[in-house]
């Protein structure tokens, strides 16, 4: 009973960590484009996350093998309900690795430039389809009785799911601009504080609509009550909080206030879950919950194992790789990408 | 067969084999490196740091198709196969999540570090990541095959509603399908990146002659080769003998064998299979081979596909049990005649290395160019005939093919992915064999070209 707690809890943490992380992952790619104004520069926002980008990458692949491994009946129906937004979803991936990866091997200003648009969006991409599928959830889909989605490409879609792609995609794109104000040298440090100057009351503008269409438009947020209890509450505070840090240049402040809007936003949403992980709209008896989808005891068992003895390990040996490369990148470093 | 089942067979068959060209030489490639650098530490001789630099971008790029193909990879089975991750999503995500946590985790992270790291580091540090990014890769092909060895040999479960749950871990672990698939697929990886190494150290010694870095390099590769590739042989023996027991219908298959063969069976090199008349024509065969390659003696029969069928009839209710013949015979003949190849030329590159006359035989040399593709040949062929020989189950004994694909995807979509996955496959692998080729004929001054330049 408790382990498929345990176990909804530890794809929440890997999904939040994965939201943090590659968050402002898709930021940097979002902005490569635009931020960096010739090749060199661009260049320098790519070595920012180059050491770190793709075991950031590795939080969604685990988030998936332990959904699979403790909840396959939602592993199935999630992944099969969403077919064509989860074929995006990779496409976009796909082309993201190799972008960063073979950019700069080649001298040719279009193959470069081809690369970076393939960055931005396999980057812009996953930054919106994750706001959209997250609300999916929580608002629920046309799921039947055999635990089947029954819906569309286009159910996926709603007014309050496309709101909450933009929420995702303007949250990560802050998150982006604040890491490279912090990982930068000058110019770009400057340049990206003011982009994220801009990008804060608009994630603030958002976040408020979509706090709003989630009181009136979807009757599961009424579970939360005219006191939606402390952690929603200061999700919206630590976002208005980033924005005037923005304000007033200080983007190490800046970038921990949106990334705890980033985690304590994940959390609500799968507090809103809780203990369901895929809602049904057709019937509440149709969705699946955190026992009904999950494993066996026994599997649950053999994998809490395996994560409490290796999650700690892998916290630590991510932490000491920010911990070595967290020098500014600069323009007249050595740069791999 | 709906068309659902054979669009989504087509595409896990495109999928994995297009992940699996990449997935070896990953492999092989970051122990040979952690090798070399090895050296470099070991006698700080610098020549085996730029060896191992010349090497890093080869990998690197390589590395770079590998995850991003994974990641499709795990994701397909619940996309294309959703009533297949209900059945055995008790066992199956089990090693899927072990191999993310413990695996992908530890290459990814230490290959940004060791990636970033050369200026950086202090040197036994640096050789930590790699030998950690080694680790990571070998041990990811391990879980892997966990999750695969239980598709051809299912243990440590029970059927309970309907579903597979597992009962034992360590029965799951200690598979014995796992620990012969395991190491015959590891050391083919690690064949793989030698047979890399050896050819394209071939070719420079061909253009420049003695360059130390590639003389070093091909050495070491030669020395791999000639190990994993007679070693690969030797397990895949075990393997063989194996499917006596575990999965006779698939041995059957791949020596075309309809009705069971007298005590003296002959194994056949080459012959034109026709499954319409169950014969086969034109068979060079040599007697009482393949009584020795399934029991390790002269005498003994091996059950034909026939009499298999009958008793799988009787045990699981009527229906077909023989998988295509064809593919699983002839794919079996190329993985042999490759591995073949790879052990001989191997170890008489061995030869010469120890009488000291490698570089005289510029014959060899060319021949090992071309080699680096036998290797590829064997790694496809082989698995074509692992998983096109346990048809028609999904899961052997426990779940048909047809049964384990997701009921609401359509056919216009699994066409839609399949196709969109397919392009952009082609435009990347065009795209990955221009930079190979580009960083391999760079050479050594490679690093003057891109990315590790210092651009003040």
């Amino acid at each position: 009973m408790a382990l498929n707690v345990v176990w909804f809890v530890l794809i929440a943490v890997l999904f939040t960590g994965y939201f943090f992380l590659e968050g402002f992952d898709y930021g940097v790619g979002i902005l490569l484009p635009f931020l960096g104004r010739n090749d060199q520069e661009r260049r320098v926002m790519a070595n920012a996350i180059g050491p770190v980008w793709d075991a950031n990458e590795v939080w969604l692949i685990v988030a998936g093998g332990a959904m699979f491994a403790a909840f396959p009946q939602w592993y199935a129906t999630l992944f099969s309900g969403f077919y064509l937004a989860l074929f995006l979803l990779l496409v976009a991936l796909i082309v993201r690795g190799v972008g960063i990866e073979f950019r700069s091997r080649d001298e040719r200003p279009g193959w470069r430039q081809t690369w970076d648009w393939l960055f931005f969006f396999g980057s812009l991409v996953p930054a919106v389809v994750w706001g959209v599928a997250m609300t999916d959830l929580v608002q629920g889909l046309p799921i039947d009785g055999h635990m089947n989605y029954v819906g569309t490409f286009l159910d996926l879609f709603t007014p309050f799911s496309l709101v909450g792609g933009a929420v995702s995609g303007l949250l990560f794109t802050l998150h982006g601009a604040l890491f490279l104000a912090l990982k930068t040298g000058e110019p770009l440090a400057a340049r990206a504080m003011g982009t994220a100057r801009r990008l804060a009351p608009l994630a603030v503008l958002a976040v408020a609509v979509y706090i709003l269409m989630g009181y009136m438009v979807v009757p599961v947020l009424h579970r939360l009550g005219p006191d939606p209890g402390s952690i929603p509450v200061l999700a919206a505070l630590s976002l208005v909080a980033a924005w005037a840090l923005t304000v007033q240049e200080r983007p190490g402040w800046a970038f921990a206030a949106n990334g705890v809007t980033i985690v304590l936003t994940t959390i609500t949403l799968f507090l809103l879950l809780y203990p369901r992980v895929m809602v049904s709209s057709l019937n509440p008896a149709w969705s699946l919950t955190i026992y009904n989808a999950a494993s066996n005891p026994y599997s649950l068992k053999v994998m809490s194992i395996v994560a409490i003895t290796l999650v700690p390990v892998v916290l630590a040996y991510q932490a000491w790789t920010y911990w070595m490369f967290r020098k500014r990148v600069r323009l007249h470093d050595e740069l791999h990408y | 067969m709906m068309p659902q089942v054979i669009l989504a067979r087509w595409q896990f068959g495109i999928t994995t084999v297009y992940h699996f060209l990449f997935v070896p030489l990953t492999i092989g490639l970051a122990f040979l490196l952690a090798v070399i650098e090895s050296y470099y530490v070991a006698t700080g001789n610098e020549e085996y740091r730029r060896a191992a630099q010349f090497w890093g971008r080869l990998f690197l790029i390589n590395f770079a198709l590998g995850v991003v193909t994974g990641i499709l990879q795990e994701f397909q089975f619940g996309m294309n196969w959703a009533s297949y991750s209900r059945f055995v999503g008790d066992i199956f995500g089990a090693p899927l999540a072990i191999e993310g946590l413990l695996s992908f985790f530890l290459e990814s992270t230490f290959l940004g570090i060791w990636m970033f790291g050369w200026d950086r580091l202090p040197r036994g540090l640096h050789l930590f990541a790699i030998w950690m990014v080694a680790v990571g890769t070998t041990t990811s092909a391990l879980w892997i095959l966990t999750a695969n060895s239980f598709m051809q040999e299912p243990v440590g479960f029970k059927l309970v509603h309907g579903r597979a749950e597992m009962n034992n871990f360590w029965a799951l672990l200690g598979n014995p399908q796992l620990w012969v698939e395991f190491p015959h697929t590891v050391l083919g990886a690690f064949s793989t990146g030698a047979f890399f190494m050896i050819g394209v150290s071939a070719w420079w010694l061909l253009r420049r002659g003695r360059q130390p870095e590639f003389l070093h390099s091909i050495r070491i590769g030669l020395t791999v080769a000639a190990l994993a590739s007679i070693l690969t042989v030797v397990v895949g023996h075990d393997q063989a003998q194996h499917l006596v027991t575990a999965q006779p219908m698939k041995l059957a298959a791949a020596e075309a064998l309809w009705d069971s063969s007298p005590q003296h069976a002959p194994w056949a090199v080459v012959g034109w299979v026709t499954p319409a008349t169950h014969t086969t024509e034109f068979a060079l065969r040599i007697p009482d081979l393949l009584t020795i390659l399934a029991y390790n003696r002269l005498s003994g029969s091996v059950t034909g596909m026939n009499v298999i069928q009958a008793r799988y009839v009787h045990r699981y209710g009527p229906g077909n049990y023989m998988p295509p013949v064809r593919p699983v015979f002839y794919s079996f003949r190329v993985m042999i005649l490759a591995g073949t190849l790879m052990v001989l030329l191997s170890w008489l590159g061995v030869y010469w290395v120890i009488k000291n006359r490698l570089l005289l035989h510029r014959r060899y040399l060319k021949v090992m160019v071309w080699a680096i593709g036998l290797p590829y040949l064997a790694n496809i062929a082989g698995w074509l005939m692992t998983e096109i020989g346990r048809q028609p189950w999904i899961v052997f004994g426990l779940l048909l093919t047809d049964k384990g694909v997701s009921p609401t995807v359509g056919a216009g979509e699994i066409w839609t992915t399949l196709v969109g996955f397919t392009a952009v496959y082609a435009i990347l692998a065009a795209a990955d064999v221009y930079l190979l080729v580009k960083f391999i004929k760079a050479g050594l001054a490679s690093e003057q070209l891109t990315g590790e330049a210092r651009t003040a």
